[in-house]
């Protein structure tokens, strides 16, 4: 059973002079409930579009983005807040974890708009992702791999039906990177949480025996985009 | 509801430095608005409201407002006298319940000394049922401490004046020429404190009494009562005809229409005396011509409020480039665009409200400072603790205040976009 379903996306932007600059035009697309997806794409490819439209960021300008039986494309700006807060976790390219607050604040902010503030499961998930000894520690005090580990469990917080990762290891090291993979992907498969992570590293890639290409599926040239 | 807290919280101590000084601006604020109202109602009820116990004051012709000032809190010179027999001729009237003299020209470090009868102790109430009460008086002690002996140079002193100038029980001291203190101008009669006066909380705290006679035989002293001066002399009775007095304090038989019978007596047919009557519509009327005062200071503090509005304003306002980020991550996580204004608003009235009660204790210093002062100058006694409405509309105005200056900068939380101020498109 899909928890998303995407059929005839289409997404444009308003250049500056004027024009409308078509970025997305994706027919088909879904993910089965649990199920772990790398989609592939170069840079300007529309990836990060894609993953807002189906976090509901962003609103298509046509097509259907069902997710958790839902469609976002019908729903108010509030409602897809509120479907986003409950149904998806993301984690950034660059964690966007919040500076002034410590690492367990950070995972509560994950819950506040879904579940509501549980610290005890706040500190389940950090003990989880091996921080343990580290909760109450701001996120300049981390380690970028701790800070990686603190973005998925923020991520986690909410238990969403689907978790979205932007190039999450886009700033690490290979060692780091394939860490902070492995506990993603434990981490989702643990949660029952299917897992699309957007990347153009061949490496991180070769590690999903699901990989899409963007640049196939998305009838928008990529030299357009 | 808790949530949103959580975000002010945190939001707040991320900014820490601008929080603190921004609830101190609008503590300072409303501190002083609130001050500003409660002195000057507290000030206005204790100069033309409060009980003097005495009606009125019988004096020299000249202003009603100089002779009230000069009698009963004993500020401003004396615009003179009045001769013994007018004293005399108002004290037999029917109309009047109690007539005491005040002859005043004296001072002992500065507190002024009031040359009376002892009747300002036996019969005057200086509140309703209260007399003065000599502390530690005991009518079967004739040593210990009471009331002056009019025959003697006797003294009886307020307790303010105990307190500021060491003054006791026994003390012997010498009173100084004129209104105002100047060490050279001492006089060589000593007197001998015989009683401390309970506090009073009033004017007459500050007050030196001796026996009026005390100051006619005071050296230098010059009575003009028949038109030529005489000094009195040791051992020999003064004449009444020179005597005069400074003024007469009047407690009247009957309601208003017997003052004001004696106003048209006295000031409209009469030719030498005055009668301030009555004494709060005399006081209200050095409001009246303070009022410009009032005003400024009302309008100063309404522009320190303006400020410290304009101060949250900015503060929260300055922050928002660099919070864009931290909105539009609140954003992606499910943070609705009204949640993101509500916790900028909740922000700037957390910081109004934390200034507020800040404020309180700040009027509170103001409040005290200022009843000390007035104190020491008038003798007139302020509560910094009494209700005033300003107590709640000032937080409750600053609070609404507090949430307009939040709107600007909510909005521009509103308004975040945020694909754009999230992570770099790819």
């Amino acid at each position: 059973m899909p928890v998303l379903e995407v059929t005839n996306l289409k997404k444009s932007y308003v250049a500056p002079d004027g024009e409308r600059t078509p970025i997305l035009d994706l027919p088909q697309f879904s993910i089965d409930a649990g199920r772990q997806v790398a989609l592939r794409g170069a840079s300007g490819s529309g990836k990060t579009t894609f993953l807002n439209l189906v976090a509901g960021v962003l609103r298509a300008d046509e097509g259907r983005v069902v997710l958790a039986g839902l469609d976002l494309t019908v729903l108010s700006e509030a409602e897809r807040d509120r479907m986003r807060a409950r149904n998806v976790g993301y984690v950034f390219q660059t964690f966007n974890l919040l500076q002034g607050y410590t690492a367990l604040e950070n995972v509560l902010l994950g819950m506040m708009f879904g579940k509501g503030l549980d610290r005890a499961a706040a500190e389940a998930l950090l003990e989880r992702v091996g921080l343990h000894d580290r909760m109450h520690y701001r996120p300049r005090q981390l380690s970028v791999g701790q800070q990686q580990r603190v973005a998925v469990a923020r991520a986690l917080a909410n238990d969403p039906g689907l978790v979205l990762a932007d190039e999450p290891t886009g700033n690490l090291d290979v060692h780091h990177a394939n860490a902070a993979l492995d506990l993603m992907c434990e981490a989702c498969a643990e949660n029952g949480a299917a897992l699309l992570l957007v990347s153009h590293d061949t490496a991180i890639l070769e590690r999903f025996d699901d990989v899409r290409e963007l640049a196939e599926l998305n009838r928008v040239g990529a030299e357009t985009a | 509801m808790r949530g949103l807290w959580f975000l002010v919280r945190r939001s707040l101590r991320q900014h820490i430095l601008s929080t603190v000084i921004t609830v101190l601006a609008v503590a300072l604020a409303s501190g002083l608005v609130m001050a500003v109202f409660s002195i000057n109602t507290q000030t206005h009820k204790a100069f033309t409201g409060g009980e003097t116990g005495f009606d009125a004051v019988l004096g020299a012709r000249g202003s009603p407002l100089q002779l009230v000032l000069n009698t009963i809190f004993h500020l401003e010179t004396s615009p003179g006298n009045i001769p013994w027999s007018l004293y005399q001729e108002i004290k037999r009237d029917p109309r009047v319940k109690l007539a005491i003299p005040y002859a005043v020209g004296d001072n002992y470090l500065g507190f002024r000394v009031v040359g009376t009868t002892p009747e300002i102790f036996t019969d005057f109430e200086y509140r309703k049922g209260t007399k003065f009460r000599v502390q530690g008086h005991d009518p079967a002690n004739p040593d210990g401490p009471r009331i002056f002996d009019p025959e003697l140079r006797e003294a009886v002193i307020g307790s303010y004046v105990a307190q500021k100038t060491g003054l006791r029980f026994g003390s012997v001291f010498s009173p100084y020429h004129g209104i105002d203190f100047r060490e050279k101008a001492q006089h060589g009669e000593q007197y001998v404190v015989v009683g401390v006066l309970e506090p009073t909380n009033s004017p007459s705290d500050r007050v030196i009494w001796i026996p009026i006679e005390g100051i006619y035989r005071m050296g230098g002293h010059y009575l003009r009562g028949a038109g030529e001066d005489y000094e009195a002399k040791p051992e020999e009775e003064i004449p009444d005809e020179h005597k005069e007095v400074s003024s007469v304090m009047l407690k009247f038989r009957g309601g208003k229409m017997v003052g004001m019978r004696l106003v048209e007596d006295i000031n409209t047919r009469g030719k030498v005396a005055t009668l301030a009557y009555p004494i709060g519509e005399v006081m209200a009327e050095l409001f009246q011509k303070l009022g410009w005062v009032t005003r400024i200071l009302t309008l100063v503090a309404y522009l320190v409020v303006a400020v410290a509005t304009g101060s949250i304003l900015a503060s929260i306002y300055n922050t928002m480039n660099e919070r864009r980020r931290e909105f539009a991550i609140l954003r992606a996580l499910g943070a609705r665009r009204a949640t993101v204004f509500s916790v900028i608003v909740a922000e700037a009235v957390s910081i109004a409200a934390l200034g507020s009660a800040l404020g309180i204790v700040v009027c509170g210093c103001i409040l005290w400072g200022a009843a000390v002062v007035v104190r020491a100058q008038t003798g007139v006694v302020l509560d910094p603790f009494t209700y005033h409405t300003a107590l709640v509309a000032t937080p409750a105005g600053m609070l609404l205040l507090g949430a307009l200056a939040g709107l600007l900068p909510a909005f521009k939380a509103y308004s975040t976009d945020v694909a754009e101020n999230l992570a770099p498109q790819s």
